[in-house]
């Protein structure tokens, strides 16, 4: 019987069988972050535990880093220098590369490793950090853990590993224009629901996947873990190969990665199928990434717990709900093509009067630099928006910066739960095109010109 | 680690879906990089009624007097998604609850309970619902739940059980992971990196 592309991935890292389902897994990669770094790596160090190969291990600040131009090691929150400083004198101690504060390769984790080509594909990766499995758009088996489980990669090389069952999510057809891997994913999740995944490794298939460019990929294998799964996957091809190409810690020439995808005749525990032609741009209702509609959709019934904090009725139209906020950041969609195509709503247009903040942080040092080339940022301020330096920012709320009292947002970003954004914040979570025609309209707003 | 071999107590309610680790501990109420400290941020959001002040939420249901020791804290489904924190199990722990039975879990809080001698037990909701509020027992040699048999990886099961360490149990393969390594280093050269000046 043939095997799937996940299935070769852990054959190829397995070094021995354990007790039930589980395995020692070999480990290729670790990265870190400031917000658990200095956790683990203080802890391993308290244990008179070394990492075993620190060449193999990076760090960057991405968490909780002030975005705020001219910004030091100084944080909004309260105490945040603390954790900057500290995982800088344990990475030095320990010998792993940091990408500092103001390093032109500082930014998000999940946009800086593929940047730098620190993920390729055929690797495992772990980060402490949930959307670690973005960088399985890549065909590396990437996946988010906890700070004990980054001690054990560091310390040994490998994880203990309960193996998962195997998804396949095919996505057939071609999507409509104006359509994402942002919607993509949120139809995934409003159809399946955010458990849909659990226990499960998902690969992303099919004619659309296929046709997605890197960054898009990454945005929909970001989601994975909002699926519940323990990471999304995308096969390798000529695109991935092409966008690695010269990148500083792949190797040069490149490897033949041609092995790396699902055998024709194997077998996936689970098997889903979407037709990418019946997408539209979508928009979360609720506190949950499974409670997600059409932006031309109405709210459905969902749990009260949802209504109330969300304060959205079941059956009205989610199109013309008026927003305070509108935010574009994240590992799920701050990247040049993301800033790209929100750019394009906005150019020449000037955000509504009602909109109270509007931010864009851009992934990466590197994209901040490359969307400045182009004039994005010009574009970006000129309707009305800030423009940052690269961070976490305002995907979560740490303290410190946070949004008006009460705040209805609209961002690019991947979590809405209930305080994700701040104390009683309401997040509606869609695509960088429609956080920009909504910041546009000051309400919810379909990209594609529908109402509202 | 504490050893979990059984567990009796009460069992707490919080019949949610999705309980995220946002809520179990907000990335604000993380003020330090130790693992200690937490247990005055666990669910702070719904806890406390006033975050400033800390005025508690009479209605939250660690906050009711015979539920403020409870070693069991029983939940919906996919409790625990969202940020892989594992500050969310160590607050948890240090607030008391040994045992988190829910119908699902999100997959890194379950490895980050057994990594914490915490154990995450699946059971269906109406099993679920029914031990809401009683004095329960958790055998986990048995693996059982007041007669509710629950599912739990041979690996995780063993680790709880003897409160093992999984850093030193895995340095007993120190021989295999070497052999890998230098077999592999020769199949996938461009794995392994240089450290850099």
């Amino acid at each position: 019987m043939g095997r799937t592309l996940f299935d070769k991935l852990w054959d190829a890292h397995l070094i021995a069988e354990l007790s039930g389902t589980s395995a020692l897994i070999a480990i290729d990669r670790v990265f870190l972050h400031e917000r658990t770094g200095a956790a683990a790596l203080k802890s391993l160090a308290a244990a008179g535990r070394e990492v075993a190969d620190p060449a193999r291990v990076f760090a960057v600040m991405d968490h909780i880093v002030d975005t705020r131009p001219g910004r030091g090691d100084g944080t909004l929150m309260e105490g945040g220098a603390g954790f900057i400083t500290e995982t800088r004198s344990a990475c030095r101690a320990a010998g792993i590369t940091l990408f500092d504060v103001n390093d032109p390769d500082q930014g998000i984790t999940h946009v800086i490793s593929p940047e730098l080509g620190i993920v390729l594909p055929g690797l495992t990766l772990i980060a402490p950090d949930s959307h670690t499995c973005t960088q399985g758009a890549f065909g590396a088996l990437a996946w988010g853990i906890g700070s004990s489980e980054a001690e054990h990669a560091m310390a040994t090389g490998t994880l203990r590993v309960a193996r998962p069952r195997t998804m396949r999510v095919t996505f057939t057809g071609r999507l409509p224009a104006g359509v994402t891997a942002k919607d993509m994913i949120l139809r995934l999740l409003a159809d399946h629901g955010a458990g849909g995944g659990a226990g499960h490794a998902v690969e992303f298939a099919g004619e659309a996947v296929r046709a997605l460019d890197m960054e898009a990929r990454m945005t929909l294998c970001n989601m994975a873990t909002e699926f519940a799964a323990m990471t999304g996957l995308i096969a390798p091809d000529a695109a991935t190969s092409a966008w690695l190409e010269g990148r500083r810690y792949a190797p040069s020439p490149l490897p033949d990665w041609s092995d790396l995808t699902s055998d024709a005749d194997a077998v996936f525990d689970a098997e889903i199928e979407i037709n990418a032609a019946s997408l539209a741009p979508m928009v979360t209702w609720g506190t949950s990434p499974g409670q997600a509609i059409a932006v031309s959709g109405t709210v459905p019934q969902g749990p009260e717990r949802a209504h109330d904090y969300i304060g959205l009725a079941p059956g009205q139209p989610i199109a013309g709900t008026p927003i305070d906020v509108a935010f574009i950041g994240s590992c799920t969609n701050a990247r040049l093509s993301d800033l790209r195509r929100a750019a394009a709503i906005l150019k020449g247009k000037r955000i509504a009067p009602s909109i109270r903040t509007a931010l864009v942080v851009p992934g990466s040092g590197a994209v901040r630099r490359a969307a400045e080339a182009e004039g994005l940022d010009k574009v970006f301020t000129d309707a009305g928006f800030e423009w940052r330096m690269s961070g976490c920012s305002m995907c979560f709320y740490a303290g410190g910066e946070s949004f008006p009292a009460g705040a209805r947002v609209i961002s690019s970003t991947n979590r809405n739960f209930e305080g994700r954004q701040g104390p009683g914040i309401r997040t509606h979570i869609a695509s960088p095109e429609t956080v920009a025609a909504s910041a546009l309209a000051g309400a919810i707003a379909d990209p594609c010109g529908g109402a509202a | 680690m504490i050893p979990f071999t059984t567990l009796t107590g009460i069992a707490a309610p919080l019949l949610r879906d999705n309980v995220d680790t946002d809520t179990i501990i907000p990335s604000r109420e993380m003020k330090s990089t130790g693992k200690t400290g937490l247990a005055a941020g666990l669910f702070a959001p719904w806890r406390y009624a006033d975050p400033a002040s800390r005025a508690p939420d009479p209605d939250f249901v660690l906050n009711q007097p015979e539920y403020a020791a409870a070693p069991f804290l029983l939940a919906g489904a996919n409790f625990g998604c969202g940020s892989s924190r594992e500050h969310a199990v160590w607050a948890l722990a240090e607030w008391g609850i040994r045992c988190v039975i829910a119908e699902s879990f999100a997959p890194i809080f379950r490895t980050n309970c057994v990594r914490n001698g915490v154990l995450p037990v699946e059971l269906p909701r109406a099993a679920i619902a029914a031990l809401a509020g009683r004095t329960i027992t958790a055998d986990l040699a048995r693996q059982v739940v007041e007669g509710h048999p629950f599912a739990i990886d041979a690996e995780a099961k063993a680790m709880l059980l003897e409160g093992l360490d999984a850093i030193d149990l895995t340095f007993k393969h120190r021989d295999a992971i070497a052999a890998w390594q230098a077999a592999d280093r020769a199949q996938r050269p461009w794995v392994y990196l240089e450290t850099r000046a």
